[in-house]
């Protein structure tokens, strides 16, 4: 059967040529970068290689460069450890209703920590509105935090826009780059911010591998105490064969970006035309065609009067991978707050299905989505009550 | 998928009892309270016993089994012994359920258990005529 991989907002899978770069640093470059004498030489350079490898992906100097355990941390940390660090100013943060997690948790620590955190909201679309923005900010704000792109309905934000408002009120800005560097073009000097959180499994790097960008002359409150591994900001010996494949998933990226780009973008505009065309009563999530502002891979969707889960076990029979953003699909059995702060319905977010394409894939993978998808959704719906209830009164339809 | 054992992936795959019943004896809804999902099951009654039981479901895979492993377990049961159908028989049957997921086996049998309610009520009001 056809084996169709189409979570790579989960995480993408990592390049040959990448893990074969790192492998001597799990062999015989094992030695530990701080150390003097010879053994540390190659592991040293490797590991300073990387950071300007990473720092060319994003238009930075490689000093500016902190590697981090993942995006996730690199986001707790610019969040905790940018407010922290300028709290004699004041202790306001300001982060939008759609941020991953890891910022959203973090501004939720912040508050116990005795910061304010506000909110901004989205439109439908998932777009922040640069107003509400600058609406958002008093004299005692010292952090706003808007993610670059969102994972969940690939909604591309206007950074540069932000950056012009916070750069006016002496604000410190943070995007989460995790769904876009290595992706799109990423040039923190285009963008306009003073902190930039990336992640290489989700471009074709190993997990385990973040940085986080910081801007010459900003000052962050270090999240672990200990030895002076990256200039004193992130204590640790280095992870040399996950920095490694970082530098190299850069790189690669960076060479290969706009070629990526295009064919990424055909595959996904055929998804976002051909499934609603070929599915009644499905609904693109985050921007439709034209899709300017949307990831070059990204193809979501609510599929009305079913639910997510039951949707993705069928495709997964089929050999498709999926993700959705339904209650059920998730642990703590909540709809997706992305969806939810985007203004949709509870029973519409049940129908989350979200396709993000990688560089695997070709248009026979489309096909054969648009193929298996169809009466998987046929099925669902035959047992579905809304479906009856709308077949017998034309109503709950959007 | 690991997460779900043989049977719910069996009973998901292959659900028995699909659809409504034409007239009814009795209808029995129920939302789910934590994720918002819906089940809907139909009953017919003959002599005390359910002759048949038909489910339509709105939710996640385990919600889907639960439905159709219920309707198969109350068919030919006297009403008596249909209420006696819990939640953890039916997560039993089906070899178990993941923890979070242990609500859905609650869906059906309450389903049920309302069809059961809405038949009942329906003879009273109908004054015992059979
Ligand atoms: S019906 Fe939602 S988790 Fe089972």
């Amino acid at each position: 059967m056809r084996q169709v991989y189409l979570d790579n907002a989960a995480t993408t899978p990592l390049l040959p040529e990448i893990a074969d770069e790192m492998m001597p640093y799990l062999g015989k470059y094992f030695a530990n970068p701080s150390c003097l004498h010879d053994w540390g030489d190659a592991p040293r350079e490797a590991m300073e290689n990387a950071r300007l490898q990473v720092a060319n992906l994003i238009g930075a100097r490689s000093e500016e460069i902190i590697f981090t355990g993942s995006g996730t941390e690199s986001n707790n940390f610019a969040i905790k450890g940018l407010a922290m660090a300028r709290q004699a100013k004041g202790k306001h943060v300001v982060v939008s209703a759609i941020e991953h997690f890891s910022v959203l948790h973090s501004a939720k620590t912040l508050e116990k920590w005795g910061f304010e955190v506000t909110l901004v909201p989205v439109d439908g679309q998932g777009l922040v509105d640069p107003d509400a923005v600058r609406q958002s900010l008093r004299p005692d704000t010292v952090l706003v935090s808007i993610m670059h792109a969102n994972s969940e309905v690939g909604t591309i934000q206007p950074i540069a826009e932000i950056a012009r408002i916070t750069r006016e009120n002496n604000v410190l800005f943070h995007t989460d780059a995790v769904a876009t560097a290595g992706t799109i073009p990423v040039d923190v000097t285009g963008l306009g911010v003073d902190a930039l959180s990336l992640a290489a499994s989700q471009f074709y790097g190993p997990k385990g591998a973040g940085a986080l960008w910081l801007k010459k002359g900003v000052r962050i409150m270090p999240l672990l105490d200990g030895g002076v591994q990256e200039g004193g900001r992130r204590a640790g010996t280095e992870d040399v064969p996950a920095i490694v494949g970082l530098g190299k998933a850069a790189q690669l990226a960076a060479g290969s970006l706009t070629d990526r780009l295009n064919r990424l973008t055909s595959l996904r505009d055929r998804l976002l035309a051909e499934l609603p065309a070929k599915i009644e009563h499905v609904i693109v999530t985050g921007v439709a065609l034209p899709a300017q502002h949307r990831l070059p891979g990204h193809a979501s969707f609510c599929v009305e009067f079913i639910e997510g889960e039951s949707m993705l076990m069928l495709l997964n029979i089929q050999g498709v991978a999926v993700a959705s953003g339904s209650a059920c699909t998730s642990r703590a059995l909540k709809a997706s707050h992305v969806l939810i702060a985007m203004g949709l319905s509870h029973e519409l977010a049940q129908g989350s299905i979200l396709f993000t394409l990688g560089i695997d894939n070709n248009h026979e993978d489309v096909d054969y989505v648009l193929e298996v998808m169809p009466p998987a959704v046929d099925r669902l719906r035959q047992m579905s009550p809304l479906y009856a209830k709308f077949t017998r009164t034309g109503k709950g339809g959007g | 998928m690991p997460i779900y054992s043989e049977k719910v992936m069996e009973h998901f795959m292959h659900p028995r009892n699909v659809g409504e019943i034409e007239n009814p004896d009795g209808v029995g809804n129920v939302g789910n309270p934590v994720c918002g999902d819906m089940m809907s099951f139909y009953i017919k009654v003959k002599d005390n016993r359910l002759e048949d039981v038909k489910f339509k479901t709105f939710g996640c895979g385990a919600a889907i089994a639960v439905s159709s492993i219920v309707s198969e377990m109350a068919i030919g049961r006297t009403l008596d012994e249909a209420r006696n159908i819990t939640a953890q028989l039916v997560a039993d049957e089906l070899e178990g359920l993941p923890k979070n997921k242990f609500h859905c086996s609650n869906l059906g049998a309450e389903a049920l258990n309302n069809a059961i309610d809405d038949y009942l009520e329906k003879k009273k009001k109908q004054g015992g005529e059979e």
